[in-house]
């Protein structure tokens, strides 16, 4: 335990002693700032039906996720290919430290990076809850996906990072598939009909959708915590490779 | 304290280690010695549980290093032989997250941490960014994260490549302070090998092929002379020519040193005879001899002598 917060720890000083996360997260905030702005207006501007949760927030919660998509590969790609590269991993792999420790620590230290960022977009809601109170709940279920959703790609991405000794690689391999999750089901008329139902399940969109309506159903939650542990599961075999190699 | 039984070690189809076994006892200095690409590393990695065996099996200090290697590591302090660290972290706090790792915490992680500081010399880079250090001290920070916690086995990794002849010897007198630790250090370099080992253990192409004392060693090579040569003639016809010679175990050609004639070592059981024809055999064939002198065999002599020539880095 001791050595995991160690690992821990040193993660997060390794992020924040690093530029590349104040740029990561000056670019978000910059982004979703930008989101809440035209959406707002998009709300106020048209209405339609006055439903906040239906008619903005469900934008901006979209929105906000579409910026992750490009956020968290940018936090993810350095994880295992920087270690790999320097050359780090080597001596980390010999430390009293299992591998499921090294993995938890550096993707624990990845969310609460992401935590902190999706914590800083809580001034959107509170802003509008100060000039306007609106029902919470319902936003809640939306922050609730944009956690799981965040989980899901940083496993994903961590997987992508212990691939390589390439961050640049390792970042575009992230940020490529997610996108293209996401993207997967945005026009159904363009699925065959046979293909849609394979489509919806996996596509990131539909399984975050019900979430940023404030609806939490339990098979979204069980696909995101899915691809999660799917990754993870990954990146641990990945790391034990080194010791089937050789193996007879 | 480190047993090693039969280990043996492919990557892929490539046997990297061939069946190796030896002890080193409770504290007491060894050096894996071989040229490049004998295996050493590898059987570091296996040392350090980095990666486990293909057969056979490593303790330390009766851990299994493959079945209980959180203990085993516990134990193991490793400097690889690229050592690489975190580049934003400080110094000192490397050296603490590495402290921190090895299970030590609070009052103990700040009294190792200054303790590994001491030891090597570190004081004044201590507040740098590791990634800013000269490759000397980033050897230095590599043995004080090995010597952090306290471990009672050292595996060090060519600790001296790479360093300039002052970082060299400061780094071994460095390593001598830590006598009465178990150490296995590789190197390919046999004067320090004989200068801080009081074991040495030679592996060629994975292969063990001696595990002695430097003595022991010194003295396999008792009845082995040497005479250094020097010949004025076309040089593979002279070497040819001085194999023939009563006596002549085997005829190695030196680099030329820019003086004059082709310089060549000579091995035989008895010089004397070889030192006795050796002029005539020169003038019958109109070269000119320059240069004989009998020298002590050297622990390169009997490397070479043990692994053979083939093996040699280089050749």
């Amino acid at each position: 335990m001791r050595s995991f917060v160690a690992l821990f720890r040193k993660e997060l000083r390794s992020y924040f002693g690093s530029p590349l996360v104040y740029l990561v997260a000056a670019a978000f905030l910059a982004y979703t700032g930008y989101y809440f702005h035209s959406d707002l207006i998009y709300f106020i501007t048209f209405g339609f039906g006055l439903n906040i949760m239906e008619n903005f927030w469900q934008i901006l919660l979209i929105d906000i996720r579409l910026v992750l998509i490009f956020a968290i590969p940018l936090l993810t790609m350095r994880l295992l290919a920087e270690e790999r590269r320097l050359g780090t991993l080597e001596l980390l792999l010999t430390y009293p430290l299992g591998d499921r420790a090294i993995v938890a620590a550096k993707l624990g230290a990845c969310l609460v990076v992401i935590g902190a960022l999706l914590g800083g977009t809580l001034v959107y809601p509170a802003w509008v809850y100060h000039v306007q109170p609106f029902a919470l709940k319902p936003l809640v279920a939306g922050y609730l996906g944009l956690i799981l959703f965040s989980l899901a790609c940083a496993s994903y991405g961590l997987f992508v990072s212990s691939l390589t000794d390439s961050q640049v690689l390792a970042g575009f391999l992230t940020a490529l598939p997610l996108l293209l999750l996401w993207l997967l089901s945005w026009n159904e008329a363009a699925s065959a009909a046979g293909t849609l139902p394979v489509v919806r399940a996996i596509s990131l969109f539909n399984h975050f959708q019900p979430f940023s309506v404030g609806l939490v159903e339990l098979r979204d939650v069980f696909y995101f915590a899915f691809v999660a542990g799917l990754f993870v599961w990954a990146t641990l075999r990945v790391l034990e490779a080194r010791q089937w190699r050789g193996r007879r | 304290m480190i047993s090693v039984e039969h280990l043996t070690k492919y990557y892929g189809t490539t046997c990297a280690v061939d069946d190796v076994s030896f002890t080193i006892g409770r504290g007491e200095v060894a050096a894996l010695l071989g040229p490049n690409g004998s295996g050493k590393s590898t059987l570091m990695r296996v040392l350090t549980g980095y990666f486990p065996p293909t057969a056979g099996r490593v303790c330390i200090d009766g851990a299994d290093v493959a079945e209980q290697p959180a203990a085993a590591r516990r134990r193991i302090g490793y400097l690889p032989e690229q050592v690489s660290l975190y580049p934003e972290l400080t110094v000192r706090r490397y050296l603490a997250f590495v402290a921190e790792v090895k299970g030590l915490g609070g009052r103990a992680r700040r009294a190792a941490v200054a303790d590994a500081i001491a030891r090597c010399g570190l004081a004044e880079v201590a507040d740098r960014l590791a990634g800013k250090l000269s490759k000397g001290y980033r050897q230095r920070v590599g043995l004080a994260q090995a010597l952090v916690g306290d471990a009672d086995v050292l595996v060090l990794d060519e600790p001296t490549v790479g360093l300039d002849p002052m970082q060299t010897v400061e780094m071994r007198a460095l390593l001598r302070t830590l006598a009465g630790r178990t150490m296995l250090l590789s190197t390919h370099i046999l004067s320090e090998a004989a200068a801080l080992c009081s074991r040495i253990v030679i592996l060629s192409r994975g292969r063990l092929v001696a595990v002695d004392t430097p003595e022991g060693l010194a003295q396999r090579l008792a009845g082995l002379a040497q005479l250094a040569v020097r010949v004025d003639g076309p040089a593979d016809t002279v070497a040819a020519a001085l194999g023939t010679l009563p006596g002549v175990v085997r005829v190695e050609r030196r680099r030329p040193d820019g003086l004059a004639g082709t310089p060549f070592a000579l091995f035989a059981h008895d010089p004397e005879p070889v030192q006795r024809a050796l002029g005539a055999a020169m003038v019958a064939r109109g070269w000119t001899l320059l240069e004989v002198r009998a020298s002590p065999p050297t622990l390169e002599d009997l490397f070479v002598h043990l692994v053979g020539s083939a093996d040699r880095p280089g050749s």
